[in-house]
């Protein structure tokens, strides 16, 4: 009976998260829209393209690998994962045993490198430029996604998210300046990895310009869809994992009612929705970067992230 | 005398105008010519053809001279200009792929607007049929490390096609080269035996965005081959429109770098400026671009009252929302990190290809056809040309910001002028060949036509100011990485249909 509860609530989670993704990304993009005083399409049409390009025959090109075939499954598949273990709106998830920071970047680290290799598979310009851009932003990214976990770890003394997010709800927790340096370095580090303005551009037409859309370029059809809703997952992940190490109010505790459950449904769409307004409007107010001042962008949010772990050991006294 | 003068008097006058006729420069005449261009005492304007025969306009930058100069070439082949300037190398190619002219000497002999896809070779000239296709090789950029990045023709975006080819050293360009010739329409070709209203026409269709500037370059070719004068009315109503299409290309442009910048937002609110326009000028002219208002002879069109105070309404809510923008732009620090120091072009390069409008007078160039060629009606109407020495994407935005501002007073003044009467004289029917030069918003466009008898065109060439941006294209993107390309491009925002003809 137990089990069937902790999978019906695990299954519950995954299922939210991917169908809630291509939401997320049209909310985005309505509130971009309307802040630049435009229309802008529905919210759901993001869910109209992932059937229309489902519909689509795949377009692959003659010296296509079967990496670049395999890829956007891999891609999914690892991205998913990682967005089944944040808790979204209830702690205590059957995954919640290996629901680690490290694991979520781990997973996310090898996604990527499938998507770079995808994008040099073919062998035109453009996807080896993003795949090279992807890996300059990825080598700089990771380090800082591993300084937050040490902080946040040493705080919470675990590097499982249920017990950070329990621990962070928890008086203990207190007013520290480790955490605000973390929070800064997440949001940072999250811009960068989703592919958001200033780092990346996603709605740009300028081939030359691109990170992300450079290296899925070549995509087309099923592809392409599954390609396009694992980064609409990405998103949804980065904006759970804030919402649930920063704002972990309302998360449902195991064995809850299923009054509990409905507030922590409630309370994540509101962090989301949260989340997405502030998103439009940094992406609206700010102009992208130039390619090489990114380094610069991911230094700050890595000593950051340095500063905050060092500041922790220095108050306790190691 | 000046040397321009010298010139033009060493030269035989082809029968026709006394004054401002073309002259039949002889071989080193023509050499001595070169050797000018080279050194910078005279520029180019212009090089085009005709079968036998090679024309070329030059302009004396300080007396703001204009002067046709041509050279026989009864063996098929003439003293290449590019051997001594640089600014000479794709206009002696198109016309070796449209006349069959041999340019000798050239250091460049590769095709420009033949790209081996048409039916024919040398069109304009012997028309052979049947086209070999011969490969095209891209200068070479060699070094450790050099990779090569094809873009286009076909783009991401909506834009018209022209291919980049790019040598990066990882991200930085070591060299650009371009290749253009994709929208090549035979805009030459279709101008002969065109009658004169149909010829205006097509002038007005070369390049979409700049069909006033264009028609308006026509037209007083055609009236200065025949001697025509314009009522007054139609010279302000001409300028009138001219300005608005600088206004409404301005606006736009301003609102593109910004969001190739990723910046969306001062696009946004550019477009709705521009939009304004456009509407406005539906309503008042017909047409939102303006299309075939000017005409030979004057304009076809005229304005009510009620036009006039929809155009003041117009400047007026411009020049009220307009700041905002400007100091938008201004102050947001990502968009001038991006824009400042982007893509720099040296006043030298600058004067050597006597590169017109805004790229010119970013890099110190301080030359604008409607002050320094004056005509009317801006010889009574005040005005300032904006002129910047930084050379980069942040000046060409600020040159395009100065020029909103120069032509809403321009505009303003123009619906002051209480001028009455015709809008349009009779063309007559006669022969003759003339020529003008006329401030379109990317720069100076030049016209040069021949009538012949009945009043058909028997020879046309409009010279987008483009042939002399787009080779400083080049030279601004090196050194700038390959991801600031997109952004230094709008900032030049070169015509591909004008210049591809």
């Amino acid at each position: 009976m137990e089990l069937i509860r902790e999978l019906a609530v695990q299954g519950g989670e995954m299922l939210l998260v991917v169908l809630l993704a291509p939401l997320v990304t049209g909310v985005v993009r309505k509130l971009k829209a309307r802040l630049l005083r435009r229309e802008g399409p529905s919210v759901v049409q993001p869910y109209r393209d992932l059937l229309r390009l489902m519909r689509k025959d795949v377009v692959l090109a003659d010296n296509a690998s079967w990496l670049f075939r395999t890829a956007p499954y891999l891609i999914f598949a690892t991205t998913w994962v990682a967005a089944a273990l944040v808790p979204t709106f209830a702690t205590g998830l059957m995954f919640s045993w290996s629901a680690d920071l490290i694991a979520i970047v781990a997973l996310l680290g090898s996604a990527r490198f499938f998507l770079a290799l995808a994008g040099m598979d073919v062998g035109t310009s453009f996807g080896g430029i993003g795949s090279s851009r992807e890996m300059m932003i990825a080598a700089l990214a990771e380090p800082v996604m591993i300084m937050i976990v040490f902080a946040l770890a040493l705080l919470a003394g675990s590097t499982q998210l249920s017990t950070i997010a329990a621990y962070m709800v928890s008086p203990a927790v207190g007013l520290r300046v480790t955490l605000g340096m973390a929070f800064v370095s997440l949001l940072m580090v999250g811009i960068a990895e989703t592919a958001r303005i200033p780092v990346d551009n996603p709605a740009t037409h300028l081939e030359l310009t691109m990170v992300h859309e450079a290296m899925v370029l070549e995509y087309s059809g099923r592809h392409l869809a599954v390609l396009e809703l694992a980064s609409s997952l990405k998103l949804l992940l980065y904006l759970s994992l804030i919402a649930c190490l920063f704002l972990p109010w309302g998360l449902a505790p195991p064995d809850a009612s299923a009054l509990f459950y409905a507030i922590g449904v409630a309370a994540y769409v509101a962090k989301i929705l949260v989340g997405c307004t502030a998103l439009s409007v940094f992406e609206t107010v700010v102009a992208k970067m130039r390619v090489f001042r990114v380094p610069t962008f991911l230094g700050a949010a890595l000593m950051l992230g340095f500063l905050g772990t060092l500041l922790l050991f220095v108050s306790r006294g190691f | 005398m000046s040397a321009l003068e010298d010139l033009i008097a060493s030269g035989k006058p082809v029968a026709g105008k006394a004054d401002g006729a073309r002259v039949v420069l002889d071989q080193s005449r023509w050499r001595i010519m070169a050797e000018h261009l080279a050194g910078g005492i005279y520029v180019l304007s212009g090089l085009w053809a005709e079968p036998g025969m090679v024309h070329a306009a030059l302009l004396d930058g300080t007396s703001g001279k204009l002067a046709i100069v041509s050279l026989e070439c009864p063996g098929g082949s003439f003293p290449a200009l590019s051997a001594l300037h640089a600014p000479a190398i794709r206009l002696e190619r198109m016309i070796f792929d449209l006349f069959g002219l041999v340019p000798e000497g050239a250091p460049d002999t590769r095709p420009w607007l033949d790209h081996g896809r048409w039916s024919v070779q040398h069109p304009l000239g012997a028309a052979t049929v049947g086209a070999p296709r011969r490969q095209y090789d891209f200068l070479a950029a060699e070094g450790e490390g050099i990779h090569q990045i094809a873009v286009g023709p076909v783009h991401a975006g909506i834009i018209e096609p022209g291919h980049f080819r790019f040598s990066a050293n990882g991200e930085t360009v070591v060299r650009l080269e371009q290749r253009l010739g994709y929208t090549h329409k035979g805009i030459e070709a279709l101008f002969r035996g065109a009658e004169l209203a149909q010829a205006a026409k097509l002038s007005g269709r070369v390049s979409g965005d700049s069909t006033v500037a264009y028609s308006l370059a026509f037209a007083r070719a055609v009236e200065d081959a025949l001697g025509v004068a314009v009522p007054q009315r139609a010279h302000v109503l001409r300028a009138l429109v001219a300005e608005l299409e600088r206004l409404a290309n301005h606006l736009g442009d301003i609102g593109a770098i910004c969001n190739d910048a990723g910046f969306a937002l001062l696009q946004a609110h550019c477009a709705i400026l521009r939009e304004l326009v456009l509407r406005t000028a539906q309503r008042c002219f017909g047409h939102r671009l303006m299309r075939d208002v000017v005409v030979p002879g004057g304009v076809a069109a005229d304005l009510n009252a009620l036009a006039y105070r929809e155009l003041a309404t117009l400047v007026k809510e411009i020049r009220q929302r307009f700041p905002d923008l400007v100091e938008l732009y201004d102050g947001t620090a990502s968009l001038q990190d991006r824009t400042v120091g982007a893509g720099i072009v040296s006043p030298a390069l600058v004067r050597q290809f006597a590169a017109g409008g805004y790229v010119g007078r970013a890099s110190g160039r301080a030359f604008d056809v409607r002050r320094h060629v004056c005509y009317p009606p801006y010889d009574q109407l005040e005005f300032e040309v904006p002129v910047l020495e930084a050379g980069d994407v942040n000046a060409r935005v600020w040159i395009r910001i100065h020029e909103v501002e120069q032509s809403l007073r321009l505009i303003e003044q123009i619906l002051g002028l209480k001028v009455e009467g015709a809008t349009h004289t009779r063309v007559p029917s006669g022969s003759g060949e003339g020529f003008a030069l006329v401030e379109g918003f990317r720069g100076d466009i030049l016209a040069w036509v021949r009538l012949e008898a009945g009043g058909r065109v028997a020879r046309c060439h409009l010279r987008d100011p483009s042939w002399f941006q787009w080779p400083l294209l080049e030279a601004a993107v090196e050194g700038n990485i390959v991801a600031d390309f997109p952004l230094c491009n709008k900032s030049f925002n070169c015509s591909y249909s004008g210049h591809d003809l």
